[in-house]
């Protein structure tokens, strides 16, 4: 079969992490196929390429199909789909109409202001030519106009701060490193990006690495550096490759290596792999452990800026900072500034995780309120559940209760909530939540992930666990509250680096806003979640049962005896307590208490 | 001992300090652990103490001192996946496998880790087999993933 067609056509792929596990290359191949089949001639395309993720990771995989400028976006394409859609869409010039994004999805994309995301999803991350060909790269020969100290000026008068934790202001960081004596000056980027529940920076090197290079070559000129070193984490394979390609690219076209771009200068950056520590995303872990060694923090009265990596002036911002460069550059200080809050300029990824219905990267001016991040982009709780918290900054951060839903986002806001920016995750919590257990979580993970260095944070965290622990397992008094209040100010007097003095957090927002969630677990000895096992039974509510067997069915334990269309009763001798018969009931019969 | 594999690696790295760990890394890949005869001759190539790549060997947690088994399944611990029952998962795991996280089956065909978020927070309750991502992991998928790998 022979078509003419003198239509342009360009099909993109979502090949993110989600986009790959959801079938992404299977979908790409599945296009080809049949464009090749239908011998499909047209004027530019048919092009199918893969693009980065565009952040709407639960509706993966996500497809634009692109017919003379007209562009239609499907989900949950399979390779089926994929035929189906090239028979339909390119060749009756009749969309599937079904399989196309809802409403879920503009919604979860029109509040967004995305600038570092603008190209992901759009653009192809493995191909420079693309991004030259919108104009990328230029900003690093506008910048080199410039000269350093008006870069510097600019990076300050736009007021971009780190967006990796502590949101220090990255102009005067750079001013200081380009002042420090000592040669070379280091640029580092900061892609260990540990957070649980964070994505953000693996979806830029994935999506877009070019960015955050163009960004690096921005700042190595402004500090007077000639070396740079991504520090990634080997977890993030795909984001690895990607990025290794985009160096070779850059490479090649002289935007890296001697000379670059004609000039004087030169700078090349090389990629460090990370080996699974999470203490290493710390500034001075991570210099440590690129000098081949464990990835123990070091005490920090000599800034970075001044010693840092082999003891040379050294200059660390993480993968969104590093992306914000060329855009600042590109459109101005003033423009750039006129985006956030009085203190917090820009914009702030934001990985929107846990208990919601839209998970998914979100790209949103600071000073948002959060009730617009999980409400209106993140269309609310998923089966009717009530809002709980949520837990924003990582292990570092705290967990913020419905009454802080109208307040902004900004570094400033969530600092005084007794919470943190972090990085960028936000875990939404729903009324089935265990607060007390979110915080054991949290504080599990500090107590694995602390380097052993320093006793407060080694032992001291460890203590809190164990204190978690008995309160989970029903043997807390009101005396373990008050003892995790007093470690907790050990811990954050006496810890070597961020990652000790900010461990307790978790605990102490939870203690803040949710106290009586914790009184219930050692007064009453009840988990209000039910989470606990200790502290839970369940049981049917007979009149609301129906009998329909089910939960009978899916109990594990064979716990659950009754006749079909009789009430149902759970045998507590044999209850493991494991969630199923309440997770299943569809009546809401079965209590939990 | 492969000492071969293990020049092949060294000499794929210019002979500057800073890559320690990608020298384990790549040498891990090829034996699936780190030996200790071929550390011992790491050490002595690169002039770095054996003490020092034992401490480092032993702080970060991708490397293993004793053999893993010919899939590696890692089950992610982030919070997303938490929330979403990413425990249930490991204990199915555990007992279909008859393992405890961090061990390998007997007969070397699956090791069982934990893993801090691997950033799949939209595929929640995530499971990395080897280079494949398994999304909305229920209990009762195990199974059947564990039988697409199985020789």
């Amino acid at each position: 079969m022979k078509t003419e067609n003198n239509d342009s056509i360009v099909i993109s792929v979502c090949t993110g992490t989600g986009g790959v596990a959801s079938g992404g290359y299977k979908v790409i191949d599945a296009f080809k196929e049949e464009l090749a089949k239908i011998n499909c001639t047209a004027k530019i395309g048919p092009r199918t390429h893969k693009v980065g993720c565009r952040g709407f990771c639960a509706k993966d995989v996500l497809v634009d199909v692109e017919v003379n400028g007209e562009i239609e976006t499907y989900q949950h394409v399979t390779e089926e789909k994929a035929r189906k859609i090239v028979a339909s869409h390119i060749l009756d010039k009749e969309p599937v109409k079904k399989w196309m994004v809802k409403e879920d999805y503009h919604n979860f994309n029109d509040k967004q202001q995305k600038l570092v995301l603008a190209d992901c999803g759009k653009i192809n991350p493995e191909s420079i030519d693309e991004y030259i060909a919108q104009n990328g790269y230029k900003n690093v020969k506008k910048a080199m106009s410039m000269g350093p100290e008006n870069i510097i000026e600019t990076i300050k008068k736009a007021g971009l701060r780190g967006r990796g934790g502590g949101g220090f202001p990255a102009g005067i960081k750079w001013e200081s490193c380009r002042n420090a004596s000592g040669n070379p000056k280091y640029v580092l980027c900061n892609a260990d990006e540990g957070d649980p529940g964070a994505f953000m920076d693996r979806s830029i090197v994935e999506g877009h690495p070019h960015l955050m290079i163009e960004g690096m070559i921005i700042g190595a000129i402004a500090i007077g550096s000639t070396e740079g070193y991504v520090y990634i984490r080997a977890e993030y394979p795909l984001a690895v490759d990607r990025l290794r390609l985009a160096l070779d690219q850059a490479r090649e076209h002289n935007f890296l290596g001697k000379n670059i771009f004609g000039s004087d200068l030169s700078f090349d950056i090389k990629i460090i792999l990370g080996a699974g520590a999470f203490v290493c995303g710390e500034s001075t872990a991570l210099m440590t452990s690129i000098e081949d060694n464990p990835g123990e923090p070091r005490p920090k009265y000599v800034h970075t800026t001044d010693k840092g990596l082999w003891g040379k002036p050294s200059n660390l911002n993480n993968v969104e900072t590093w992306a914000n460069v060329p855009i600042i550059i590109e459109k101005g200080a003033d423009w750039y500034s006129s985006i956030g809050t009085e203190k917090s300029k820009g914009t702030k990824i934001f990985s929107l995780v846990g208990k919601i219905n839209n998970t998914g990267l979100v790209e949103v001016p600071m000073g948002i309120k959060l009730r617009e991040i999980i409400y209106d982009i993140g269309g609310g709780i998923p089966k009717k559940k009530a809002f709980k918290a949520v837990q924003t900054g990582g292990p570092s951060g705290g967990c913020l209760p419905a009454s802080y839903l109208d307040k902004p986002v900004d570094y400033e806001s969530l600092y005084e909530a007794g919470s943190m920016m972090g990085s960028g995750g936000m875990v939404v919590l729903d009324e089935d939540t265990c607060m007390v257990d979110v915080s054991k979580y949290f504080l599990d993970f500090c107590k694995d992930e602390g380097c052993g260095q320093c006793t407060p944070c080694r032992e001291g965290v460890a203590q809190m666990v164990r204190v978690l622990e008995e309160i989970t397992e029903g043997k807390g008094t009101l005396e373990h509250l008050d003892l995790l209040e007093e470690l907790a100010a050990m811990i954050q007097d006496t810890s070597l680096c961020a990652l000790g003095t900010s461990a307790p957090n978790p605990v102490l927002s939870t203690l803040q806003y949710f106290r009586e969630e914790y009184e219930a677990h050692v007064v009453d000895k009840k988990c209000p979640a039910g989470i606990c096992k200790a502290l839970t039974i369940f049981t049917i509510d007979e009149d609301l049962c129906t009998g329909c067997t089910v939960c009978a069915r899916n109990c594990p334990a064979d716990a659950i005896t009754g006749a079909k269309k009789e009430p149902h009763f759970i045998n507590q001798d044999k209850c493991t307590t494991c969630r199923v018969c309440y997770d299943s009931c569809k009546f809401g019969a079965v209590k939990k208490g | 001992m492969d000492l071969k594999a293990v020049n092949k690696i060294l000499s794929q790295f210019p002979k500057e300090r800073g890559n320690l760990i990608g020298i384990l890394h790549e040498v891990q890949n090829h034996f699936s652990y780190l030996p200790e005869a071929e550390l011992r001759h790491i050490s002595k190539q690169l002039d770095i103490p054996i003490t020092q790549i034992y401490s480092v060997v032993n702080f970060y947690n991708r490397f293993s001192l004793t053999p893993k088994g010919k899939n590696e399944i890692c089950v992610c611990m982030g919070t997303a996946c938490h929330v979403k029952g990413s425990e249930k998962v490991m204990n199915e795991l555990q007992e279909k496998l008859e393992i405890r996280k961090g061990e390998t089956t007997d007969d070397m065909e699956f090791s069982l880790e934990e893993v801090r978020c691997i950033g799949a927070c939209g595929l929640a309750p995530a499971v990395v087999v080897n280079e494949d991502t398994h999304g909305q992991v229920k209990p009762k998928m195990v199974d059947k993933i564990l039988g697409s790998y199985k020789s």
